[in-house]
């Protein structure tokens, strides 16, 4: 080793040193000044926390400012994996009375960095939660959370009209209208938590703080508060609510009543119902199953999504129809023997033995079928038809809680085309009592019975009470018809021999009863499986003289309209007419309601020769209606 | 044995004991801001610690530097055997650390024999190679690799210390090129070692432990899984990258104090630095150790004898193979290797031998023209 050499070979040496400090030097300033930037906002995210506060949510009152929803508090258990002690699980196990194996479980699955809090236990008493403080300090790593939880305070009441809270579906999550909301946010999923959910949300507040890499706060920086959700009123009147849905008991159906000046929904039933408070906090696998496994299917909102032959409920479209084609009038009369022939075929009437010589108002009181047989003849399909549209039956009516179905009013035209058949003169006389082809969704009848009550205005059926009512047709039935086919409505209810005797109440009603049939079988026949029982169906709106509801109940299976639905279509009103009573007692309706002393004696306004009705506690001992 | 005269502090090398002394203030800095609470609990002792073994090295380099470094040739085997039988009483008594066996614990101190033993295995490695004649042919070259390398290599390995493991390796390398190898016997040097690379690295790959393969794999996808094994790396990328051109400022980074940074005043003390002082600041400290590198270097060229030469390239090429990788492996150049940085890092047995080391190649430097004695 020379020293020239030496020499010459260390000064290559250090060349290559000077090289590769230079190649330090260019990656320094690669991570520090081209990308820095980026690393100085990753290291800034390393220690902030921006923690979201939930915004309360707006609180959804009935119409008479009844809350029927609140915000509870509600306290859940989570623990920081890598903080934990995993000597004292038996004792935690003990604490939290919750299997070791299940909190291992728990912990395990959850998969994510250790230092990330997982929830053990939620839904815990302020009991519970006294006793976890008290002994937290043994526990490192061990917390209670706060949070607020969604409580729908009468339970499975309105459930389908009030819907429920759920978690952002992954297909939520991915829509550019929910960006801005963290994963773990609750939206409303169904009914009037969905359809006003951006009013009801608010705007949940911040707090920045920071944290070291254990997640632990080192220092609070700043906090901008949550906004609370707008509260809603809705239309909705919880008694009525409440007792006609009581009235149901477990039989499956729905009901709609409508505010008849307004189109403002007061009552809306779906039975069976749910309880939205199993949603609120994430729904359990097992009672999820029990709720989709069942065969009357719950989730299914009857009163929108569900179409049945109107029955007799129809004969008020047919009657109308009738007068406004001038095929009728008050006067015509027609012999029931109890059916008719055609052809071959013989229609039949529900009351075998007949009703004899029947005129118009006899025929909707009795809801004899033979009447309207040839009042259907008179007038034929598509003139049904046209009136039947004219309503707003096999339309949607607008409402906007959520898929709705259109139901359908058969044409000759229609038949035509999708069956490529012909119409018989036979499916007249059925269309002509609402049987056969013709289907409609209980809030259709609903809606019908409320323009027929208000006198021929079409409205759109809101939810929120006070809003502006929202017109979307007109009847071109003219107003003597409407009164006329009235006042056998009222009759119905009120008059000897009327079906729908079971809604009599202190005041006075008007309804029609029909009975939807499920397999094309003699309606009438009782002991059927209940399986092939009919459909009952009740509309009816009061006071007569000035309504203040108007409804459509139907009851699956039910039999009778007149039997099955109309004593629901009674509680609902009299919850509603009792509701009203405070209010208006120095309004002009104050005469029309008296609890005190309940007057028997109602008679149609501007008629005062009709059948005296008999008392309430007589017709119930009477011969059965339809 | 004692030679102190006027030339001796005449020619003393300051530069190299200024810079070596501004590197490890820098660090004592840099470790009290690294470990700084974040509450107003009470500050930990690194710094100071490491304040001690400081000054303890500094008598050392001083003691070192007064006498003649040939006397060092002279005791390389005593030194060598004591220092096998250190790593050897590693195993039997060592205490465990960070799945390691490192440490050596006499009465209240513990100490890492493996930093003692790097500087011994130079000493005795240029001792044994200025006694052959170059260029060394094969069988030099076999009987130097069994005579010292081997043994200690195992040691290392199975301790496991592989950083210290592999340093041992390339110094011998480099200390062989440094000696002069016959062309053939280079030539044939490096084709064995291409060859032999993919069986290495096989063989090499089955002996990791579990840690040491997933920080091989975190280097080369650090994004697969940022909590687990690619952590170290992509947070010492955010922590140096944080520091922009002229940092966050003194006492000022967050990503040690709040604990995001994992062993920050030890192996990633750099990034703890760069955080803080920028790209400014850090071109300065990497100057400073280029300044050292060069100066040892240029000592080499100055040796008085082939003991000398060697010994100061060893040195020398400890430090800079010590500081390259450190730094690499901190910018994400590298696998994370569980290597300190000279005069930086928190760690007293390492601080006093790397004291020691300057205080050879300053005492190479300063007795340069002493030829005869």
């Amino acid at each position: 080793m020379q020293r020239e050499d030496t020499s010459e070979r260390i000064l290559i040496v250090s060349y290559l040193v000077i090289v590769l400090v230079f190649l330090l030097i260019l990656r320094l300033w690669q991570l520090q000044v081209l990308q820095g930037d980026e690393y100085r906002r990753l290291s800034e995210a390393n220690r902030m926390r921006i923690i979201e506060t939930p915004a309360p949510r707006g609180i959804i009152f009935d119409r008479n400012g009844i809350p029927l929803v609140k915000n509870s508090p509600y306290y859940s258990v989570s623990l920081i994996p890598n903080e934990f002690d995993r000597n004292r699980l038996q004792q935690l196990s003990t604490l939290l009375n919750m299997p070791a194996a299940e909190i291992s479980e728990i912990v395990r699955e959850s998969g994510s960095s250790p230092f990330v809090p997982v929830r053990l236990k939620h839904g815990l008493l302020f009991e519970e939660v006294a006793y976890i403080e008290a002994r937290r300090s043994d526990f490192p790593g061990l917390f209670v959370d706060i949070e607020v939880n969604r409580e729908y305070i009468y339970g499975n009441v309105a459930s389908h009209l009030i819907g429920y809270l759920g978690k952002l579906s992954p297909a939520q999550a991915k829509d550019p209208a929910f960006r801005d909301l963290s994963p773990d946010t609750f939206i409303g999923q169904w009914g009037v938590e969905k359809l006003f959910d951006p009013v009801l949300r608010g705007t949940p507040g911040k707090r920045v703080i920071e944290v070291n890499a254990l997640g632990k706060e080192i220092r609070f920086l700043q906090e901008k508060p949550p906004i609370k959700g707008t509260d809603i009123t809705l239309s909705i009147e919880i008694n009525l609510q409440q007792e006609a849905e009581k009235a149901f008991g477990e039989r499956a159906g729905a009901l709609v009543a409508l505010k008849p000046d307004t189109g403002e929904i007061l009552g809306l039933i779906s039975k069976p119902s749910f309880d939205p408070n199993l949603f609120t906090r994430g729904i359990t696998q097992e009672n999820w199953q029990e709720i989709i496994n069942d065969k009357k299917n719950p989730m299914l909102n009857r009163a929108l999504q569900s179409q049945y032959p109107p029955g007799s409920t129809f004969k008020i479209v047919t009657a109308i129809a009738g007068l406004e084609q001038k095929v009728i009038t008050p006067e015509t009369k027609v012999a029931c023997r109890g059916g008719i022939q055609y052809g071959s075929w013989r229609f039949g009437c529900w009351r075998r033995q007949g009703h004899g010589v029947v005129s118009l108002h006899k025929a909707i009181v009795e809801s004899c079928d033979v009447f309207f047989y040839e009042v259907g003849k008179r007038l034929g399909i598509d003139k049904i038809s046209e009136y039947a549209i004219n309503l707003g039956l096999g339309t949607k009516t607008g409402i906007e809680l959520g898929p709705e179905n259109h139901g359908l009013i058969p044409t000759s035209q229609w038949k035509l085309q999708t069956m490529k058949l012909p119409w018989y003169l036979g499916e007249t006389f059925i269309a002509a009592i609402g049987q056969g082809y013709i289907a409609a969704t209980p809030i259709q009848m609903a809606l019908m019975m409320n323009t027929v009550a208000n006198g021929g205005n079409i409205y759109k059926p809101i939810l929120i009470k006070d809003s502006p009512p929202v017109l979307t047709g007109r009847s071109k039935a003219s107003t003597e018809s409407i009164e006329i086919v009235k006042k056998g409505l009222f009759g119905v209810v009120n008059e000897a021999g009327g079906t729908g005797w079971a809604a009599k109440a202190s005041f006075p009603v008007g309804g029609k009863t029909g009975t939807a049939q499920v397999v094309s079988m003699k309606s009438g026949v009782s002991s059927q499986a209940e399986r092939f029982r009919d459909h009952a169906w009740f509309l009816a709106f009061a006071p007569v003289e000035k309504p203040e509801i108007a409804l459509a109940v139907l009851v699956e299976h039910g039999g009778h309209g007149g039997g099955a639905a109309a004593p629901i279509a009674k509680i609902a009103i009299e919850e509603y007419m009792k509701s009203l009573q405070p209010l208006d007692r120095s309004g002009e309706t104050s005469s029309i309601i008296d609890n005190g002393h309940p007057s028997v004696h109602w008679k149609y306004p501007d008629n005062g020769n009709r059948n005296e009705p008999e008392p309430p506690g007589e017709a119930v001992r009477e011969t059965r209606g339809e | 044995m004692f030679k102190i005269d006027r030339r001796l502090i005449n020619n003393f090398d300051w530069v190299t004991l200024t810079v070596t002394m501004l590197i490890a203030l820098i660090g004592i800095l840099t470790i009290y801001s690294a470990t700084r609470p974040l509450e107003a609990e009470g500050h930990s002792s690194f710094f100071l610690k490491q304040g001690v073994w400081l000054i303890l090295g500094l008598i050392t380099l001083f003691f070192i530097v007064s006498f003649d470094y040939i006397w060092l040739s002279r005791f390389a085997m005593v030194f060598y055997v004591l220092g096998i039988l250190l790593l050897m009483a590693v195993f039997l008594t060592g205490r465990v650390g960070m799945g390691a066996q490192r440490w050596l614990s006499i009465g209240p101190l513990s100490f890492q024999p493996s930093e003692l033993f790097k500087l011994i295995y130079v000493i005795m490695l240029s001792h044994y190679l200025s006694l052959v004649k170059p260029p060394l042919d094969t069988l030099a070259l076999f009987r130097t690799f069994f005579t010292i390398v081997f043994l200690p290599f195992i040691l290392l390995i199975k301790q496991p210390d592989l950083g210290t493991g592999i340093i041992v390796i390339a110094l011998f390398i480099s200390l062989l090129f440094a000696r002069g190898l016959q062309r053939k016997v280079a030539v044939l040097f490096i084709i064995i070692g291409l060859i032999s690379l993919p069986f290495l690295g096989n063989i090499f790959w089955h002996g990791l432990k579990d840690y040491q393969k997933s920080r091989l794999v975190a280097f080369i996808e650090p994004e697969i899984d940022p909590t687990g094994i690619g952590y170290h790396l992509n947070q010492s990328k955010i922590t140096v990258g944080s520091g922009k051109f002229f940092g966050k400022g003194y006492m000022q980074g967050t990503q040690g104090p709040f604990r995001f940074l994992p062993e920050k005043h030890t192996d990633f003390i750099f990034a703890v630095f760069a955080e803080e002082w920028g790209f400014f600041g850090s071109l300065i400290l990497l100057l400073l150790y280029l300044i050292l590198i060069v100066r040892g270097l240029d000592t080499v060229r100055k040796a008085k004898d082939d003991f000398g030469r060697l010994l100061a390239l060893g040195i020398t090429a400890m430090f800079f193979i010590y500081f390259f990788v450190n730094v690499g492996m901190t910018l994400g150049l590298m696998p994370v290797v569980g290597i300190p940085l000279p005069f930086m890092s928190y760690g007293g047995t390492a601080l006093l031998s790397n004291m020691i080391a300057i205080g050879i190649l300053i005492n190479i430097r300063t007795r340069r023209f002493e030829l005869f004695h």
